[in-house]
């Protein structure tokens, strides 16, 4: 606790720095309701025509629900996968789990664009680029690290009291888990959810080396569409995109705290 | 012995168990993560004919290419130092909020921690949208600028707007390291320093920089690889006129087709990461 008053150049220089910051994200607001055929600012027109255009653009469409239908498997099997893994490395402690953990989250110290290529040429190679299962695979190598980082975390700060206690009135190994540990852990489980989701939502740079003309997601196709055109419609989608993701983090906030499911 | 709570009692079912759990995780790493790793080595290594078919001939050709063909050091050159100036403009741009961030106190913090965070969560594609919103020839700035009756500026697709862009991308990374590293930072210190005659601007100097060193240099490690392996706002705000290494794998990759280039230019990077860990170990530590 710091109570002494901030000094006022420390504020100036401190507001100067956050409009930076947050001049991006601001901007695409006022841009997604122009009435103009070209990007420019300020708008010549104001108009909604923008928020239309997503719904008729049928590769955003689809795109969208790809990317939705993706992140919600990717979301349900990195639990699948990291919550055994979590649980053996953090409560059944085998020789060398530390080196194991290390060796489960080292895709996250990698560059994407490294990443993205390895997997692009083996996969070119098994026939799974453009493919359903290859954007999956790509996606979960990426969230796996971040799930068992989290259910790890949330493992470790369940008190081991609780469960001994069930152990030694005879609960069975399996109905310690799913009576006493599981339940307890649900903020976490609850926060790898939103996580994974999000990171498999928002994921460009992989996605761009496994799809395809046969499948896209949203992000790829926003991509696309910046490159080679100068309008609205990404703003429009923009301030969707952002309305959707903040929705999710309030949701998580509501139900378990934000605080609890990120910070600690 | 706390451990086996949960765990069959016997050591040979619990092996067992240990290893069904693991199974999944592995299996899925072992084909998407170490495979195409190794692969990539390899590839670097591989022959590719004039047609572009690659061949099953090993060659040091790709790496002798890298070495003597002055693009390639003018493309590490650039990436490096454009990354460097990234580092340190981030760095300038990140350590007031920090600084401001942990001296304020209550829901005004949390609201400003949420604004930090928040463009972690939106997407890079979105936020170079808006860069480019504001910085395009018919963008904010060059609106202001004809306002006040000054010429236009060329703000995209040059070196200026891909520094600008990544910069505002990379500070919620440096200020959450910032952050971190405010943590051991006690204000009693401060007031001690205050109390023996130092002005707020020496005390700053003397006092609370050299203990926010630990974050700083944790954030500039953080800020220097994500800059060098970033991708979607160099090719967006850069518009194909900036080359860096990632634009460049990307382009060897899907556009030229040439993979062991692209794996070559991959392993460039990985060393680049590696040098620069070094770099922090060695100030770390001293």
């Amino acid at each position: 606790m710091d109570e002494r008053p901030i000094p006022l150049a420390l504020k100036l220089v401190a507001l100067g720095c956050f409009v930076f910051l947050l001049a991006p994200v601001v901007i695409v607001l006022p841009l997604s309701f122009s009435g103009d055929t070209f990007m420019a600012f300020p708008p010549g027109s104001w108009s909604t025509r923008w928020y239309g255009a997503i719904f008729a653009h049928r590769q955003m469409v689809e795109a969208f629900f790809v990317s939705v239908a993706l992140a919600s498997v990717v979301m349900i099997l990195s639990i699948a996968i990291a919550l055994p893994a979590a649980f053996a490395l953090v409560r059944l402690k085998p020789r060398g789990h530390d080196f194991l953990f290390s060796l489960f989250t080292a895709p996250l110290l990698l560059p994407t664009i490294v990443l993205g290529l390895a997997i692009l040429i083996i996969f070119a190679g098994l026939g799974l680029l453009g493919t359903w299962s290859g954007l999956l695979l790509a996606h979960l190598v990426i969230t796996i690290p971040y799930a068992l980082r989290v259910l790890a975390t949330s493992l470790q700060n369940l008190s081991i009291d609780i469960e001994l206690a069930a152990a030694t009135l005879g609960a069975r190994p399996l109905t310690v888990f799913r009576r006493i540990t599981l339940p307890l852990m649900l903020p976490g489980v609850a926060a790898t959810a939103a996580l994974c989701f999000l990171v498999s939502f928002d994921e460009v740079v992989l996605s761009l080396f496994m799809t395809g003309p046969q499948i896209s997601t949203l992000p790829v196709q926003m991509f696309h569409h910046v490159e080679t055109r100068a309008d609205p419609l990404v703003a429009a989608l923009s301030v969707l995109l952002v309305s959707f993701t903040l929705l999710i983090v309030i949701v998580v906030d509501r139900s378990i705290g934000l605080g609890k499911a990120f910070i600690k | 012995m706390t451990a086996a709570v949960a765990a069959p009692a016997e050591p040979g079912r619990r092996r067992f168990s240990v290893v069904l759990f693991l199974l999944p995780i592995l299996l899925l790493n072992a084909v998407v993560f170490f495979w195409p790793i190794v692969n990539l080595f390899k590839m670097s290594f591989i022959r590719i004919e004039g047609t572009g078919a690659l061949t099953n001939d090993t060659t040091l050709a790709n790496w002798a290419e890298m070495l003597t063909d002055s693009f390639y050091a003018e493309l590490l050159w650039e990436s490096v130092s454009t990354s460097v100036m990234i580092t340190l403009l981030t760095l300038v741009l990140s350590y007031p909020i920090a600084l401001y961030l942990h001296r304020s106190t209550g829901l005004w913090r949390t609201i400003l921690l949420v604004l930090v965070i928040s463009p972690l969560l939106t997407s890079a594609v979105v936020r170079t949208y808006g860069w480019i919103a504001i910085l395009a020839d018919g963008g904010m700035i060059n609106s202001i600028l004809a306002g006040i009756g000054l010429p236009p500026q060329r703000l995209i697709f040059n070196k200026l707007g891909v520094v600008v862009g990544l910069t505002e991308i990379l500070m919620p990374y440096m200020i959450l390291a910032l952050l971190a590293g405010f943590g051991k930072l006690d204000h009693r210190l401060e007031e001690a320093a205050a109390t023996l005659g130092a002005r707020p601007w020496k005390s700053f100097v003397r006092v609370v920089l050299p203990l926010s060193l630990p974050g700083i240099l944790l954030g500039c490690l953080l800020t220097f690889v994500l800059a060098v392996s970033s991708f979607i706002t160099p090719k967006l705000l850069g518009g194909g006129r900036v080359f860096l290494l990632a634009t460049e794998i990307y382009d060897q990759a899907i556009v030229t087709l040439n993979w062991p280039r692209a794996a070559t230019l991959s392993i460039i990077i990985l060393v680049v990461f590696g040098l620069a860990l070094a770099v922090y170990a060695r100030t770390t530590r001293e």
